[in-house]
């Protein structure tokens, strides 16, 4: 178990640096110039070369890739081009929004998901199955930027039930979890109700029904028990996915995080700030896909970790 | 010019108010007290004056800060700031500036001399990369100092406490405006030293508001500076900035109360709804902008080097039509300059809208069959749709034109690029001027000096004539009519050429709540977008 870790942890530092240089040679590549970007079009061409100098933008790109590797090994990561501050301290000051949001965006998933799941899996094919089915369709389909607007004008804007936007207060997560939460909610529904199907139709729950246990508690503790497992494992790998509709939701929502400030960064080309959410994106994506393989074998003994 | 980032959302600009050069009918005796709230989408980058260059920290920064001079409210007009009085010697080279009396910074120490003499140095310091640097030229001792020699601005002295001389290498009538930049503010030095690249978050001025808070990604808060150097200024106690506010959202809150000023406009699928609603009738403010909107020709590419055909395309376009598709937003343009600018040519008619005239000039010129081209563009609503009424128009005469629909920056990297993009859409990217003045228009976009790689005069435009009468008009200081016909007849000329095709003037609307008013002027104000923040006054105090 301990060689499989730092396996896999050694193989996660490999996938970050890979993330580091690719981002960073993309970014090289756009043919926007930050110096022209920070010096806006009334500046001089002298202006505009000074500012170029002073960055070290003249430099070639490896020697600006491994300037900047070198300051992201001791913990650097640089000043904002725009802001000028430093992008540690932007980051640090946003992450904790979203990573506050991405937790009660996975409770809501998990609570409408499998609820929906459970429900539809025991009326199979009956009319609550396929409306509730329809209803995941939607939720998978559905733009998140839609479903935000939606949400907020019918219950902050008409029925005056939550803030219009903004951070702060318990009633400020509502709305931005269940529009961050609805898409893996459709996603998990399905599955928990193919799961539930099939654990359904196994022996174990005709011996239990053969026992004489009653339905609840046969599918509290039978069938739920064991049709949530492959859900679990999901869950790290679903961070991948928070991290992309983080950034239209919170932009939707005024919430202060890092997909706010990653917006803001790519349409001014403030590459140490691009680069800097980037990185914290990546880190936490390959993080949540380690912690999936390292929790599924310990829920569920039939995987073995090699 | 401003940066414009993300102004898809077309409206947002430096404006000119109805008004320019009559002093507006500001209220200034409406009573002090009360508070708004502002809302943004984005967060502010900086509130650094030297740094800070994009409309939205650009009216923040007047606040918190003040220069020697600055604009009657809701008006185009200098006026001394700091100042107490400003002379200009006979030759026009040297400006002396005595300070007022007692005036402060936030942080109590009384301002001198020294403090412009360091800020003007500050900003033109290479160290402070300030997008600005290029406006202060004309300051003795320039050159050197902005290539990193010397010890400061040579053409600055403080002379005693309170008088500050400045000396120019060149007349330049535009000194004033200059003076007025948001980079021309004043900063204490020990403040600077001590927040050092943090001063943007942590701003020390002498404007009539101070920073009390600000929350990143949430809410900045400018409280009322108590010492300011103008009686009954600010109106209002305290200015609330809800940032992250996306325009739908920001426009809900509006209507619910919980917002007096939707910073970033009005967002054009609200657009005809908000004009066409009875509530809003007395609450929408509608003023013109120092802004145009317009097609380039490359006039180094083929067959654009011809000015026949470039005339000819300027005959083809429909532009009351564009002006209707983005639901009247803006009026036709037939010059380069804005008609609330100096300058304009009021009985100026330009190329009228005659399909059949640019045929005939296109067939004369040898493209009786007309001839295939590239329109390249921002990809942001409303542009790729006013692209194609433009690609209509153009095969209207036989010109077969391929839309190039792309990112802004990929755009402007294409425009400055010299043989890649034969004909380029404006918007999104289109000129707005820094300050009321038709130089303003001409220097980065229509003269040879922009005319570089990476350069704004996306049509290759260089006229060598031209450019000398240019800095001849702005070397005119004193004789104002002079100077501003001068330009006139410039600009004119430069339609004779045919560089461009102007399409419209975008006109500005912005909409307040029922807990703010003030004269319509202060809220279409030509330096403060999107209201001057200063002089709007509470309604609940009366």
């Amino acid at each position: 178990m301990t060689g499989y870790l730092v396996r896999r942890l050694l193989e996660s530092a490999l996938i970050l640096l890979g993330i580091t240089f690719v981002t960073f040679v993309l970014l090289y590549m756009v043919p926007a110039d930050p110096a022209r970007q920070i010096a806006g079009r009334s500046a001089t061409a002298a202006t505009v070369a000074n500012i170029r100098d002073q960055l070290g933008l003249n430099d070639p790109l490896l020697v600006q890739y491994g300037r900047y590797l070198a300051g992201l090994l001791q913990g650097d990561m640089g000043r904002s081009y725009l802001q000028r501050a430093e992008v540690s301290t932007l980051i640090a000051a946003r992450l904790p929004a979203s990573l506050m949001l991405m937790v009660t965006a996975i409770v809501t998933e998990l609570v409408i998901g499998l609820t929906i799941g459970v429900v539809a899996a025991l009326r199979r094919n009956r009319a609550a199955d396929h409306s509730l089915m329809i209803f995941s369709f939607v939720a998978i389909s559905a733009p998140q930027f839609v479903i935000g607007i939606l949400l907020l004008y019918v219950f902050a804007v008409q029925l005056g039930w939550f803030p219009i936007g903004g951070y702060g207060t318990p009633a400020h997560f509502v709305l931005p979890s269940i529009t961050l939460g609805l898409l893996g909610a459709g996603w998990y529904s399905r599955m928990m109700r193919s799961s539930m199907i099939e654990v359904l139709g196994q022996d174990l729950v005709r011996t239990a029904r053969a026992k004489g246990l009653s339905r609840l508690r046969i599918v509290t503790r039978h069938v739920m028990p064991n049709a949530i497992l492959p859900i679990i494992a999901m869950i790290g790998i679903d961070i991948g996915l928070f991290m992309s509709g983080i950034v239209v939701v919170e932009s939707v929502f005024g919430w202060p995080g890092i997909g706010q400030l990653a917006w803001q960064a790519i349409q001014r080309v403030d590459i140490p700030v691009i680069m800097g959410v980037t990185m914290v994106s990546a880190t936490a994506i390959v993080l949540g896909n380690l912690l999936a393989d390292l929790v599924a074998p310990l829920i569920d003994p039939r995987i073995k970790t090699k | 010019m401003k940066t414009i980032l993300l102004s898809g959302i077309a409206g947002i600009a430096l404006a000119a108010a109805g008004a320019t050069g009559a002093a507006a009918q500001v209220d200034q005796d409406a009573p002090q007290g009360g508070d708004m709230v502002v809302t943004y989408q984005d967060d502010v980058a900086t509130l650094d004056p030297a740094i800070g260059y994009d409309w939205q920290n650009w009216s923040m920064i007047k606040s918190l800060f003040d220069g020697l001079m600055g604009y009657e409210p809701g008006t185009t007009t200098l006026r001394n700031e700091l100042a107490e009085s400003h002379e200009i010697s006979d030759d026009g080279l040297t400006h002396t500036f005595t300070l007022k009396d007692g005036i402060t910074f936030h942080n109590g120490r009384e301002i001198t001399a020294e403090d412009v003499k360091y800020s003007l140095e500050r900003v033109t310091d290479p160290e402070t990369r300030s997008p600005g640097a290029g406006f202060f030229s004309m300051i003795e001792g320039f050159e050197d100092w902005n290539a990193g020699e010397g010890e400061g601005l040579s053409g600055i002295e403080a002379v005693d406490d309170k008088t500050v001389e400045i000396t120019l290498s060149r007349p330049d009538a535009t000194f004033g405006h200059v003076m007025a930049l948001n980079f021309a503010s004043v900063v204490p030095r020990e403040a600077v030293e001590e927040a050092g690249e943090d001063f943007g978050r942590r701003p020390v001025g002498s404007g009539a508001f101070r920073l009390a808070e600000w929350t990143p990604g949430q809410r900045l808060v400018f409280e009322r500076f108590e010492e300011y150097h103008r009686d009954g200024v600010p109106k209002l106690d305290r200015v609330t900035f809800d940032i992250g506010l996306e325009p739908t959202v920001a426009l809900l809150r509006l209507q619910n109360g919980g917002a007096d000023v939707p910073g970033d406009g009005i967002p054009p699928a609200q657009f005809l709804q908000v004009v066409n609603d009875a509530a809003y009738e007395e609450r929408l403010v509608e003023g013109g902008q120092l802004q145009t909107g317009y097609i380039t020709m490359n006039t180094r590419m083929e067959p654009f080097d011809r000015v026949e055909v470039r005339r000819a395309v300027n005959m083809a376009i429909n532009k009351d039509r564009i002006v209707q598709m983005i639901n009247n937003r803006a009026v036709p343009a037939n010059q380069p300059l804005p008609p609330t600018m100096p300058g304009y040519a009021e009985d100026h008619d330009g190329y009228a809208h005659d399909p059949e005239a640019a045929r005939e000039m296109l067939a004369e010129a040898g493209f009786e069959d007309g001839f295939s081209t590239e329109l390249y563009v921002m990809n942001v609503d409303p542009n790729p749709r006013i692209a194609q009424a433009i690609q209509q128009d153009l095969s209207e005469i036989g010109i077969d034109a391929e839309i190039r629909s792309l990112a802004q920056s990929n755009v402007i990297a294409a425009g400055g690029a010299e043989d890649q993009a034969p004909m380029i859409w404006s918007g999104g990217m289109a000129w707005i001027a820094d300050f009321p003045d038709p130089s303003n228009f001409y220097g980065p976009i229509l003269g040879c000096a922009g005319a570089v790689p990476g350069g704004w005069n996306w049509a290759w435009y260089c006229d060598e004539e031209i450019d000398a009468r240019a800095a001849e008009a702005d070397a005119m200081v004193g004789d104002a009519a002079a100077r501003e016909a001068a330009w006139r007849q410039i600009y004119l000329d430069i339609m004779e050429d045919a560089p461009w095709v102007p399409v419209f003037h975008e006109q500005r609307f912005t909409l307040h709540s029922d807990r703010i008013a003030g004269d319509d002027s202060l809220f279409v104000d030509p330096v403060h977008i999107p209201v001057n923040y200063d002089y709007i006054h509470a309604t609940e105090g009366q």
